[in-house]
């Protein structure tokens, strides 16, 4: 039966909304209609590249499809462990298994990428470190290009950031923290773009946080290079100042890099060098954040505040309701190569309601996530999640 | 030896003279609470050297010496200074403590905190420990060294013992050369010594020199003999022999020839400029001996008995509020 949501205002502008079963629909005989209260509608986030399956940090933010990263235990570089990871979250969470590039994510050994993508991976990742070695990341490209899959590439030197915990600055320099200049980035960037240029391969470096980086990027999609990226709200709302006072909630990778990098980043999200906005989302409990800084983990739970401080950059005008959820859905699709991300008719009716006003305070000791580790605790934001719907059936809160 | 000319202002009274529960580091202190410090040192150094130590104000309060990493001179330093005063004081050593068996900083912390410590002096491996602590438990804390972060105490014992050989520490050009960018002594140093009005000079090659350090009010340099030109203080720093092996500097050798305080080099200083040395000290490799034992020039044994009695004086003065001590309570 088709059911039909009025007195909505759906990105794009019209104010009702059709879907029949699974899938959008523009046929609204024989419907029923639903009072939507005014609310917004807009597609479910696809959130490119999370660490952790959190179903309720996910319903919380509105979020319907999460890139899981390679990153597990064990890690998803063996077709049996990625058709597991892909039925984790179902029926309410779809969960996209990024394979590991590499056997183990050690950097040296191709993985069985057609295997993995037949047994559902939509992408092969270098996880959270970059191939230290170029002649590897070269073939992980050209294979992958074989396989008509996109590469999703740490954008840090690993070498020239071995033992750092903080950009390099006067932040770090006080605090008697190992520090890497924000250069290693920009690093990893010139070289794979370059490797990604030579293979004809399709890359997408999951954050670039820098302005030298987001230069890279920049110039290589300006020479038709296949190349994407995102950030995380995190490098365009803090810097690292934030990590005074050793808090490690705020600890990052990539770390948080200096005010002038943050406004970088939102003039990229402006002029659009940036494709895609993500949460990162990695809950890490007090075990591993009630440490010293060096010793503490990184990773920000980001799934459920991901909407509302992106709804920040609509409401200074930097950039639209619309190019937000290219960003939050559309972009992040077409890097996975899925047919959703947006409210076109037979697409999956994967979409959310959301106020984006009301206001609410982001409280670290409230989170929906399996931890609270948010940057944000105690920051007043915009934006809540009224319901949530993936593939048509209405995810309970 | 002269005493300074400097005398405690008597205008702020009680805690409000130095209203910080903990000495986690010189960052966060205001110049007139260094100073503070340091008039409160100078009355221990006489009593130090007579025999008659007979203050026991500290009768009674439980000091617990949390060290997590090695150390023999700073924990032997503060446990005098404790002693001294008549504190009953206890030294944990990592080696022998359960840290090794995997239990969190928090858990000793709170552990310390169980045994009702009235204040704990903490030196960790890790920036930032210090502080860590200090946020879970109810006494003082006073930092003796936390990774590469801070180290006060050092920084207030080497201000007074230039404060007391040069009269006062403003205006004077201290001259700070070795390891800075691993150096707790370092960062502890420039705070001070900057807020007290020296003119900084800091020394090291481009591989240890921190980024962005000319934040911090002080003047950086690569170039030794440049940098000594009319020094008044010549503060050396120990390398370490793991930074060779991380391939910061070339050899000892190579470092010596460039950074190494010898006789010729010191002649560029002015000819009463004092030298300082943290210690341990490598002899031949940062500093000459003919240095380090020169009678008038050399200052290193004065500033471990300077070591002394600024510890004395933070117990002291860390202690006033639970110790009930009038218009510190």
């Amino acid at each position: 039966m088709t059911r039909l949501f009025e007195n909505v205002k759906v990105l794009g502008g019209a104010t009702s909304f059709a879907f029949s079963g699974e899938t959008i629909t523009t046929d609204t005989t024989n419907s029923e209609t639903i009072d939507g209260g005014g609310l917004h509608l807009a597609p479910g986030i696809i959130d490119l590249g999370v660490f952790a399956v959190d179903r309720a940090a996910c319903r919380a933010g509105g979020i319907t499809r999460v890139g899981l990263m390679p990153d597990q235990s064990p890690i998803l570089d063996d077709p049996g462990i990625i058709r597991r990871a892909a039925l984790m979250g179902k029926p309410d969470l779809w969960v996209h298994p990024l394979a590991a590039a590499t056997r183990g994510l050690q950097g040296t050994d191709l993985a069985e990428m057609a295997i993995n993508a037949s047994a559902g991976a939509k992408a092969v990742a270098t996880g959270r470190r970059w191939i230290a070695d170029a002649g590897v990341m070269r073939k992980v490209l050209a294979y992958a290009k074989d396989c008509g899959l996109t590469v999703i590439a740490h954008a840090e030197d690993g070498n020239l950031a071995r033992d750092a915990v903080a950009t390099e600055g006067l932040t770090a320099t006080l605090l008697g923290l190992a520090a890497a200049p924000a250069i290693a980035e920009a690093l990893a960037i010139a070289r794979d773009t370059m490797l990604a240029e030579d293979t004809g391969a399709a890359i997408h470096f999951r954050q670039v946080t820098t302005a030298a980086g987001l230069d890279l990027i920049r110039q290589a999609k300006r020479r038709g290079v296949r190349v994407t990226c995102g950030v995380t709200p995190a490098h365009w709302l803090l810097s690292d100042i934030d990590i005074s006072d050793y808090r490690t909630y705020a600890r990052l990778s990539p770390p948080l890099r200096s005010d002038s990098d943050r406004q970088a980043v939102r003039a990229a999200l402006a002029d659009g060098t940036i494709d895609v906005i993500a949460s990162g989302h990695d809950p890490r409990g007090p075990e591993g954040k009630r440490l010293p800084f060096i010793d503490a983990d990184e990773g920000m739970s980001g799934a459920e505040t991901l909407l509302a401080l992106s709804l920040g950059l609509v409401r200074e005008g930097l950039i639209g309701m619309e190019r937000l959820f290219e960003l939050l859905a559309a972009n992040p699709a077409r890097v996975l190569g899925l047919d959703a991300g947006t409210l076109a008719p037979g697409k999956p009716a994967d979409f959310i309601l959301f106020a984006p006003d009301t206001p609410w305070v982001i409280d670290a000791t409230k989170m929906k996530a399996r931890a609270g580790n948010t940057p944000f605790d105690t920051l007043p934001v915009q934006g809540k999640v009224h319901r949530v719907f993936k593939g048509g059936r209405e995810i309970e809160a | 030896m002269q005493a300074s000319d400097h005398r405690p202002a008597a205008q702020i009274q009680g805690r409000a003279v130095f209203p910080h529960r903990h000495l986690t580091g010189i960052a966060g202190l205001q110049p007139h609470e260094i100073m503070f410090l340091l008039d409160e040192a100078e009355q221990w150094i006489e009593a130090n050297r007579t025999r008659a130590r007979s203050d026991r104000r500290l009768e009674g309060i439980t000091q617990i010496n949390a060290f997590f990493e090695n150390s023999t001179r700073t924990l032997l330093s503060f446990e005098i200074a404790g002693k001294r005063l008549g504190a009953d004081v206890v030294n944990m050593h990592a080696a022998q403590s359960s840290v090794k068996k995997g239990e969190t900083l928090i858990d000793t912390a709170v552990t310390l905190n169980a045994m009702r410590a009235d204040v704990i002096v903490i030196r960790h491996m890790a920036s930032g420990a210090v502080q860590l602590i200090a946020d879970k438990v109810d006494c003082p804390v006073l930092n003796a060294g936390d990774g590469w972060h801070e180290h006060p105490t050092q920084a207030l014992l080497d201000a007074l013992t230039i404060r007391r050989r040069r009269g006062s520490v403003a205006g004077q050009r201290v001259v700070i050369c070795g390891d800075l960018l691993h150096s707790r002594v370092a960062r502890s140093n420039m705070l001070a010594l900057t807020a007290l009005g020296a003119e900084v000079r800091v020394v090291a090659p481009s591989t240890l020199m921190p980024p962005a350090i000319e934040g911090l009010y002080v003047t950086p340099f690569t170039d030794f003999d440049a940098a000594l030109e009319g020094a008044d203080v010549v503060m050396m720093l120990r390398v370490q022999n793991e930074r060779m092996a991380g391939g910061f500097i070339p050899s000892t050798r190579e470092f010596h020839a460039r950074y190494g305080l010898t006789p010729e080099r010191l002649a560029r200083a002015r000819e009463d400029a004092l030298v300082m040395h943290p210690g341990p000290m490598n002899r031949g490799v940062e500093i000459d001996s003919a240095i380090a034992d020169h009678p008038e020039r050399s200052a290193i044994t004065e500033q471990v008995e300077m070591g002394v009695a600024v510890r004395m004086a933070c117990l002291d003065v860390l202690t006033r509020a639970e110790r009930g001590v009038e218009g510190w309570a």
